[in-house]
């Protein structure tokens, strides 16, 4: 694939971490818990920046896989942030529109983005409920869920709190998409 | 030190970490460790902010430690939540040392940083603020014979820029040695700080599942009848998916090859160790400590 040769600049500016310093010695990828699941190991993806395959990693599902555990950051003899770099990505795809990789985990962050955008804090019911009905995924964990509900671990009405017109300020221009 | 600190609930304190936060309330006062709660805190972020915003993820934390400097004559922000932890600590230190983010959050948020607060684990407040003797002077009822792993996951020690290693990233001690003083016996192994697949719990529950599971069967190899936690993230996760596989109820989902083990807040088990009565939160346990405990005499 044509590589984007301005693309690991980008994602450096963005992540804030210097991609080039990746010599590919794999410890973050040895660590990394989602490895069996991604297509990509981090190693792989920091390559991949690298070269400028831009288009292959904002549409893979590796980069939605990442669950922020920093063990790759922790553990990088060149203290590059892999967990960064991926972050970036995400929010790179999102930014210029393309469809995520793994589009459930996408719908996730943004049902919970718009529960703090609406009340300033997690109100896990409706966030479940927009999650569900976004995602379309309806019927899954509703053992889980009652079980958690009956034992008063999911508050059926949500509270706003007073400065919620404060912190949807800080959405309105940090919000690219 | 002072044992006045600004407090920080996050969301799910009240909610699905309940748990945590009546045992939290429970120790504090066992301690006289006086929490003041910030005045009208938000959401964190938590996972989902980094990963759809750059500059979310620093700016909603930011506001909280906005607010908690309303609240004088203290030095730390006590965080009970690991997750919440992170966050603010991640935003503490861009705030400090990114003019260029500091300005644009004063200006917002209409207030100066003062860098005074230090936004700090609860249980690095209770672990290292306060003496041995004084952890171990309030046990009423040792907790003999319960034999624990200690489960300390991911942003609680990791990564270090946030922490600044008031635990080791690797081979963190911290809850050994509070578990220790209040009686348990913790086992050793090998998972303490491996991850337990985080948010990824309801739109990859398959993940999940497939570390939970590897958590589980080495906490059974080393021997523990339970595991110990400072996070509502590791807790709702091995809580709940060595219970509820995912997917749909029906047709039922194939039960694990081993028995589900309690997990519990670290808070929880010194109330006990106190003395303290849980019982309005015990119950609220997905998988049931209550029969691990009778069976000890600890309840």
């Amino acid at each position: 694939m044509e590589p984007d040769l301005t693309f690991v600049e980008q994602v450096s500016a963005w992540s804030h971490q210097n991609v080039q310093r990746c010599y590919y010695c794999l410890r973050c990828s040895a660590g990394c818990p989602a490895t069996p699941f991604m297509e990509f190991t981090p190693a792989q993806i920091l390559r991949l920046v690298q070269l400028g395959q831009k288009e292959t990693l904002l549409q893979s599902s590796a980069i939605w896989l990442c669950i922020g555990c920093e063990t790759c950051g922790t553990r990088c003899p060149n203290e590059i942030h892999a967990g960064a770099v991926i972050d970036a990505l995400r929010q790179i795809s999102m930014a210029e529109g393309v469809t995520p990789g793994e589009p459930k985990v996408a719908k996730l962050h943004e049902a919970f983005l718009n529960s703090i955008r609406t009340w300033g804090r997690l109100h896990e019911l409706t966030m479940l409920m927009q999650y569900k009905l976004t995602s379309r995924d309806l019927f899954s964990d509703l053992d889980m869920g009652l079980d958690m509900f009956i034992k008063g671990k999911i508050h059926p009405l949500p509270k706003r709190i007073e400065g919620v017109d404060e912190v949807k300020s800080l959405f309105g221009d940090a919000r690219k998409q | 030190m002072s044992t006045r600190y600004a407090f920080y609930p996050g969301c799910t304190l009240h909610s699905t970490g309940i748990e945590f936060g009546a045992s939290t309330e429970l120790v504090c006062d066992a301690l006289d460790l006086d929490l003041v709660e910030i005045p009208d805190w938000n959401c964190c972020g938590a996972s989902s902010a980094h990963s759809l915003d750059s500059t979310l993820f620093l700016a909603l934390p930011a506001r909280n430690i906005a607010q908690a400097q309303q609240i004088e004559d203290v030095d730390s922000v006590a965080i009970p939540c690991a997750a919440c932890y992170s966050r603010l600590a991640a935003a503490d230190l861009a705030l400090r040392e990114d003019e260029h983010f500091r300005g644009q959050m004063e200006d917002k948020l209409n207030f100066q940083y003062e860098g005074r607060l230090k936004p700090r684990s609860l249980l690095d407040i209770v672990a290292n603020d306060f003496s041995r003797e004084r952890l171990a002077g309030k046990v009423q009822r040792p907790l003999e014979g319960l034999k624990v792993v200690t489960y300390y996951g991911c942003l609680l020690i990791r990564p270090p820029q946030y922490t600044n290693r008031w635990d080791d990233p690797e081979h963190p001690q911290t809850m050994d040695y509070v578990m220790e003083l209040m009686g348990a016996e913790v086992m050793p192994w090998s998972y303490g700080v491996d991850c337990c697949g985080g948010s990824l719990t309801l739109n990859r529950s398959d993940v999940v599942v497939h570390l939970v599971d590897r958590l589980a069967r080495a906490a059974h190899e080393a021997g523990a009848d339970a595991f110990v936690t400072a996070c509502p993230m590791c807790m709702a996760n091995v809580d709940g998916r060595q219970k509820y596989r995912g997917g749909p109820p029906i047709p039922r989902p194939e039960k694990p090859d081993y028995e589900p083990l309690p997990i519990f807040y670290f808070t929880e088990l010194m109330a006990l160790a106190y003395g303290l009565s849980l019982k309005k939160v015990l119950g609220k346990h997905l998988v049931d400590p209550r029969p691990l405990l009778g069976r000890l005499g600890l309840v």
